[in-house]
């Protein structure tokens, strides 16, 4: 079964403890600027909402790439960039539609979420509901519920 | 170790930034941002130095976990001499700014002298230069963080700056970043404005490491743990913020009430975090439209608000009519309690004016309810006011003086002298509710005994973030005393004093410590930093901390007469509630205090103290 990082956006408190851990896992450093996952904060509608990969099927990033930098993990679904091979053409970050492959300057490679092997470290610290790590063929399942259960709410009022 | 070991000195007279080394062996002694940034402050000025002369200093200091995982590592201090007090200033905000500059590589900026004409800090990583704010002086903090993005082109730097309370002598102006975040108290912002510095915009990417990363993570998670599984924390801030307190405050007897006269408010039910849910009566709406975060913080305490767009107070101005920073509990309190005001929409409107305009609402609130006092007995009248009828209880009075503060104008102008010098000016002096000058906040030392203690010991003048002997007393953290007796206050006062100090040094908030205790934020700071730091060494800090800001104090001229509050809550007792016919009993605590702060019955550390806390 492949699972997902899935993003609940209304959850977020934006306190950014994912870019944290994401960064410290892939750097080594507690760096915002250089996470994966990216919490952006719109003030007009008070939305704190998180954005990273969300590892296409067929990637945009895996197929532009010239020179098969960008492998598929067969354990986790995530499509990973092998640091040796890429060539820091960039040619991906132009490609991914959604802008979740950067590049690099101080490595000079492009930098995407690779799930961290599997156990994806922003949804161990994140502290609301926001982030979770779930069975993408059930990702729209708490949706529906949520969905279903007014719609029962409605029948059992008109019932009455 | 997450030390950048980098002080940015930027000389505004010469219009000079340089980068210096820290002192690390300040740092082992005095930890960080508070107890680090005083004692760069107390080393370098005098303390007899006029706050708003180009001698005084102003410090913007980082602690060893701001910027880090380790959770509400996003506080960072203002240190100075104060505007409103005369005595250390050190004024304490959240939000993003903090980490951002730890980010960029500073783990301090000291500003010193005074520029020519107005200008602002602009900081990109190791790069920093002063630049032209000519069109940014006179505009508010919201537009002057707009303008900053702008001028910038880059959406992501954060900013701190004054609005036009701190560029016109306001003397409670408060430094504001990401719009409505404060360093708030004692006048941080007139100091900063004194110096024609408008505002610092950051954008740092360097990221930050530290010294034992197992240690440290594993330290952070059993925090985070600790903080979710807690009542208060994981629970009564995330969903009511601090204004869990309103009610609980006022049945306690202890909600200073119209300027102290009274000790519960009738109102109170009207503008406490239950009202801010309770969808409105004119649009059916709640003002609360949700919680948000500082940087890095678990706990969510924020409060985003939405006002009826139809309120007299904003009606046909669409830039209060978004989602905006919301009423803390002090700010209810202050703006609404001590002034008899129980409209929630006034008082979140006349909140969001201390953020666009950059003022303490503890201050404004106060000083406005010792005016209505003074001008129910007649020693101020509409004369002075320019027509307004400044009674206790009148929202639009309120809003309209506010407004006026903010500005600089008219009656305002002398609203933002603080209720010291304004009593003092009109006859009353003994109606200002402050010490050295600063207004005591939300709790009242007749219902809670240990808060007129921790008022009158203040380094800062009146304040409860020094000692918040409430969470004993009320909230029973650690462990419930009896709010009613004096016994064993001081004791318990010199605790939460220390305490509080390690915890301001280390970089996060205090409020972690509803449910964190020194023995579990002292692993993240072992694991941050290089040596060995226990709590022991932590509370040690802390007292270290206490005794340099009271040896400040003391050369800067304040005695053991400064350790008093308001007579009126030393000999009118409170009226009703469980505290009726108590007053303050300060004078029993006090000797008891000194003598185990180690100083002498006047109030002065020992040469014995001192040289064991190697002073």
């Amino acid at each position: 079964m492949v699972k997902v990082l899935h993003i609940n956006a209304s959850e977020c408190t934006g306190c950014h403890q994912c870019e944290m851990a994401c960064s410290y896992h892939h750097e080594g450093a507690f760096n915002p600027s250089k996470s994966r996952i990216k919490v952006f904060k719109f003030d007009e509608t008070n939305r704190n909402v998180p954005y990273v990969c969300t590892q296409c099927a067929d990637a945009w990033c895996l197929q532009a790439c010239p020179v098969d930098a960008i492998s598929v993990n067969a354990a986790t679904g995530a499509k990973e960039v092998t640091a040796e091979v890429c060539v820091g053409c960039k040619v991906c970050t132009i490609a991914c539609p959604f802008g979740t492959i950067n590049y690099n300057s101080i490595t000079a490679k492009v930098d995407k979420c690779d799930l961290c092997g599997g156990d994806p470290d922003c949804v161990k610290v994140c502290p609301t509901p926001a982030l979770s790590f779930i069975e993408a063929e059930s990702a729209g399942m708490d949706k529906m519920r949520h969905w279903a259960e007014k719609t029962d709410a409605g029948n059992q009022a008109s019932a009455d | 170790m997450s030390w950048t070991q980098k002080v940015l000195r930027v000389n505004l007279t010469n219009g000079t930034c340089q980068s210096e080394p820290l002192n690390m062996e300040w740092a082992k002694k005095y930890l960080g941002s508070r107890g680090l940034a005083t004692k760069y402050y107390t080393e370098e000025c005098d303390p007899k130095v006029d706050p708003l002369s180009a001698d005084n200093k102003l410090i913007f200091a980082t602690g060893p976990l701001t910027g880090t995982a380790a959770p509400t590592s996003g506080r960072w201090t203002v240190i100075t001499k104060g505007a409103l007090t005369n005595a250390i200033a050190c004024s304490n905000s959240g939000g993003f700014f903090g980490a951002e500059l730890k980010n960029a590589g500073w783990d301090m900026v000291i500003f010193e002298g005074k520029s020519a004409s107005p200008v602002y800090l602009d900081i990109t990583n190791d790069q920093a230069e002063l630049k032209d704010a000519s069109a940014m002086w006179g505009k508010s903090v919201w537009d002057t963080e707009d303008m900053l993005r702008a001028a910038r082109g880059d959406n992501d730097i954060r900013c701190a700056s004054i609005g036009q309370a701190g560029e016109n002598g306001n003397l409670y102006a408060a430094i504001v970043n990401d719009k409505d975040r404060a360093a708030g108290r004692s006048g941080v912002g007139t100091v900063m404005g004194s110096k024609n510095l408008k505002a610092v915009a950051c954008r740092g990417t360097q990221g930050i490491q530290v010294s034992d990363p197992m240690k440290f993570m594993q330290a952070t998670g059993a925090c985070n743990q600790i903080l979710a599984d807690n009542p208060v924390t994981g629970e009564g801030l995330p969903t009511y913020g601090t204004q869990v307190l309103m009610n609980v405050i006022n049945e306690t007897g202890a909600l200073p009430t119209r300027n102290g006269t009274e000790v519960q408010f009738e109102g109170a039910a009207d503008i406490g975090g239950e009202a801010m849910t309770t969808p409105r009566e004119s649009d059916g709406k709640a003002n609360l439209v949700s919680n948000a975060a500082c940087f890095g913080c678990p706990i969510s305490c924020q409060r985003r608000s939405q006002m009826d767009p139809n309120h007299f107070s904003v009606a046909g101005e669409p830039k209060y009519h978004g989602v905006e920073g919301g009423l803390e509990y002090e700010n209810a309190w202050s703006l609404g309690a001590a002034t008899g005001v129980n409209d929630l929409e006034a008082l979140t409107y006349c909140n969001y004016i201390c953020n666009e305009y950059g003022m303490d609402p503890i201050t404004l609130g106060t000083t406005i309810g010792a005016a209505m006092e003074m001008f129910q007995i007649g020693a101020i009248t509409t004369e002075n006011t320019g027509g307004i009828q400044l009674e206790f209880g009148n929202a639009e009075a309120l809003c309209k003086i506010c407004d006026m503060t903010g500005l600089g104008e008219g009656f305002g102008k002398e609203i933002g002298l603080g209720s010291k010098r304004l009593c003092e000016k009109y006859g009353h002096p003994e109606l200002s509710m402050s010490v050295k000058g600063q207004e005591f906040p939300a709790y009242d030392p007749r219902g809670i005994q240990g808060m007129g203690l921790t008022y009158a010991t203040s380094n800062r003048g009146a304040c409860h973030l020094r000692s918040y002997t409430v969470a004993s007393e009320v909230l029973g953290i650690p462990e419930k005393t009896d709010p009613l007796t004096p016994d064993g206050k001081a004791g318990l006062v010199k605790a939460f004093q220390d305490a509080t100090a390690a915890f301001d040094a280390a970089g996060i908030c205090i409020f972690t410590s509803f449910a964190l205790t020194l023995d579990d934020v002292a692993p993240m700071i072992d694991g941050d930093l290089e040596g060995d730091w226990s709590s022991e060494t932590l509370m040690e800090v802390g007292e270290r901390i206490w005794n340099l800001e009271r040896k400040f104090n003391m050369d800067a001229g304040f005695t053991a007469a400064d350790d008093t509050l308001p007579q009126r809550l030393l000999k009118d007792a409170a009226k009703t509630g469980p505290a009726e016919g108590k007053v303050s009993e300060l004078g029993k605590m006090l000797p008891e205090y000194y003598e185990l702060r180690g100083w002498t019955p006047d109030g002065v550390p020992s040469n014995e103290t001192l040289s064991r806390l190697d002073l």
